[in-house]
């Protein structure tokens, strides 16, 4: 008994030694480097000052962040009009064969993310895979701009992001008793009406989960943006990165992260409240 | 009988290689209360399921008010279902889940509100009308499924094993609702399930199934008075099998026979040759038992063992209250189970383990079937 709560404090103190070492201690310093400025010739200086946050709200700032929510809003949408359909499909199949479709949703996620949108610039620009076979196709004569386009950074997040919908969504759509279907159309509705009476509001909870797991990293995936949109697009992420990386104010770049977090936060935040009162009203 | 809402024709279900049902001819009449009745695995559920809509028949055909079924989906039919597990939906309320089947009929609001407060009257729920389903005990959820059907008004309510869920007495309580709202509302009820009391006491017929075939169609009465089989005899209550053959014939439907080493005399209207194997069933009830010593001393007990008398001995006594069931071990080695009823001037059984005792029966309560090896 002894040997196993040792064990057992060792296991648990050590998750919280690495939660404390590598997210909170680096957290409160990005939280404290938000308050202090940018010093000419040193990183910062010390000093107490909310001008960061202050900047965060001028219109060009602010106007890139409602432009970020934005575009992450449209691919979460994307995202969602692609991986229903996917998810739903891949519910109804046979059972046996839903391992496997599972695992070939999952499978691009053994390369890294960076290397597949490099794959993706390969698929979309001038002379690549798309317009080759357009052409070919007779379909189009000159080559269409897709490179360095949104609709470019759109089709990275959602290649990216669209796993994320897909599984909680598969969750949800496995978790409807076929039984209230039938009973659906025993009452009269077809198909169709079954899908948006029963099946949609009972899978509302795996839409809600997929569109947060898709919608909040879209905010900060700077890279696709970078490979696949050049310079005109611009995500919170790549404002993030251009403060520490390109114009070195730490300041900035913190108080901007630190806005990031704590507007996600609340987001994850409301949700995790809406679930628990529908939850609650299950249990009664 | 009144005019036929479900008629199945020769109906087989195949899936895969497996035969579901088999050959099935069943006419449904209007305004009456069937029972499928049948274990786990005999079909019962299928056939439901066939007339619901959900599934299709490999052969045969059925036919709904006299219009063939093929290829017709369960929302183009006028039968509606209450499921095993309810099937309410979970995210609509009570009004909501009953009013589902009326909006998809596109009717109006006022007649639709007006519809589902005399259903939720009629199953006793009024003032449940904005509950959500997980707010309700099983017995309301029941009622809410069953409201949710009839208020559609359907030709056929199809209710498969709709009762299993509940509790002892809320079952037995809604057993008499449920025969009692069949009457009141004059639709069809076909009920399924693998509890015979249960289709006993709502039923005007009851269809014994077994491994996809229908075994008998018959009221209660006639399915547990007549059993045509050894199957349907053991699946409607207790039964003891005694084994015997025919010695004579003295009349068109009397026969001398020799059962468990005794001459008796049985009655049957079945044919039965000289030399035949034969079962001769009897229920507990259905036996006379009486001590050896007092048989002896008395020339009217006598007379009443005069066509059946097998000896015997007590073995057990099992008491159940109002009645008590004895073992008893005939010479011959079979046993048998013997309901007697207490007798209302002695407080003491009447019999003891050791006993000597004769054993009869009521004359004609005997079912003569041929002998099933």
């Amino acid at each position: 008994m002894k040997t196993e709560s040792r064990f057992r404090l060792l296991l648990i103190g050590s998750t919280y030694t690495w939660m404390v070492v590598l997210a909170l201690i680096p957290y409160l310093i990005l939280l404290g480097a938000s308050f202090l400025e940018r010093g000419e010739g040193t990183l910062v200086v010390s000093g107490w000052s909310t001008v960061n946050y202050r900047h965060l709200l001028s219109p060009a700032v602010f106007g890139m962040a409602l432009d970020s929510l934005a575009l992450a809003a449209v691919a979460a949408l994307l995202c969602l009009l692609a991986g229903y359909p996917f998810a739903y499909i891949l519910a109804q199949a046979p059972t046996r064969a839903q391992p496997l479709l599972l695992l070939l949703v999952m499978i691009p996620f053994w390369t890294n993310s960076l290397i597949r949108t490099y794959a993706l610039v390969m698929m979309l620009k001038a002379d690549g895979f798309v317009n080759t076979l357009l052409r070919a196709a007779g379909l189009i004569e000159a080559p269409l701009q897709l490179m360095y386009t949104p609709i470019a950074v759109f089709i990275g997040l959602v290649y990216t992001l669209l796993p994320f919908m897909i599984l909680p969504l598969y969750a949800a759509l496995k978790a409807v008793d076929p039984q209230l279907l039938e009973a659906g159309r025993d009452l009269g509705a077809g198909r169709v009406q079954n899908f948006f009476r029963i099946t949609m509001p009972l899978t509302m909870p795996g839409i809600v989960a997929g569109t947060m797991l898709v919608f909040l990293p879209a905010l900060g995936m700077f890279y696709i943006s970078d490979i696949l949109g050049g310079a005109r697009t611009m995500l919170l992420g790549n404002y993030i990165r251009d403060q520490f990386l390109v114009f070195r104010d730490i300041p900035m770049g913190s108080a901007a992260s630190v806005t990031m977090t704590v507007a996600m936060g609340l987001m994850l935040a409301l949700h995790y409240l809406a679930n628990r009162r529908s939850g609650r009203e299950m249990m009664r | 009988m009144n005019k036929a809402v479900v008629e199945l024709i020769g109906v087989d279900k195949d899936y895969g290689g497996h035969r579901a049902l088999a050959n099935i001819s069943l006419t449904v009449a209007d305004g009456e209360f069937l029972s499928l009745l049948g274990p786990s695995g005999c079909g019962k559920t299928t056939l439901l399921r066939l007339i619901g809509g959900f599934e299709d028949c490999t052969r045969g055909q059925l036919l709904l008010d006299g219009r063939i079924m093929d290829r017709v989906p369960p929302e183009k039919r006028a039968v509606n279902t209450v499921f095993q597990n309810y099937a309410l939906f979970p995210h609509m309320t009570v009004f909501d889940n009953i009013a589902f089947g009326l909006r998809m009929a596109k009717k109006g609001t006022d007649d639709i509100r007006q519809a589902v407060h005399q259903a939720l009257e009629l199953v006793e729920l009024a003032g449940m009308a904005h509950r959500k389903p997980a707010e309700l005990s099983g017995g309301q959820q029941q009622r809410v499924a069953i409201a949710r059907a009839i208020v559609n008004k359907p030709r056929v309510l199809l209710l498969d094993e709709p009762l299993s869920a509940l509790d002892h007495r809320l079952r037995k309580q809604m057993q008499k609702e449920l025969k009692q709202l069949q009457r009141t509302l004059g639709i069809t009820f076909l009920l399924v399930t693998h509890d015979q009391d249960e289709a006993f006491a709502m039923s005007d017929r009851v269809v014994v199934m077994q491994q996809g075939r229908i075994e008998q169609i018959g009221t209660p009465m006639e399915i547990y008075e007549e059993p045509v089989n050894l199957y349907v005899a053991r699946f409607v209550g207790d039964i003891n099998v005694l084994d015997g053959v025919i010695r004579e014939q003295t009349g068109s439907t009397t026969f001398i026979a020799l059962v468990e080493g005794a001459v008796v005399r049985l009655r049957s209207n079945r044919a039965l040759n000289l030399g035949q194997s034969i079962h001769v069933l009897l229920r507990p009830e259905d036996f006379r038992l009486e001590l050896e010593q007092d048989i002896a001393q008395s020339r009217d007990l006598s007379a009443k063992f005069q066509q059946a008398r097998l000896k015997g001995t007590v073995r057990r006594i099992f008491y159940h209250g109002a009645t008590y069931d004895v073992e008893v071990s005939l010479e011959s080695g079979t046993r048998v189970q013997v309901t007697e009823f207490f007798d209302d001037d002695s407080d003491n059984l009447y019999f003891k383990p050791g006993d000597s005792v004769a054993l009869g029966w009521h004359e004609g309560w005997e079912v003569v079937l041929p002998h099933e090896d």
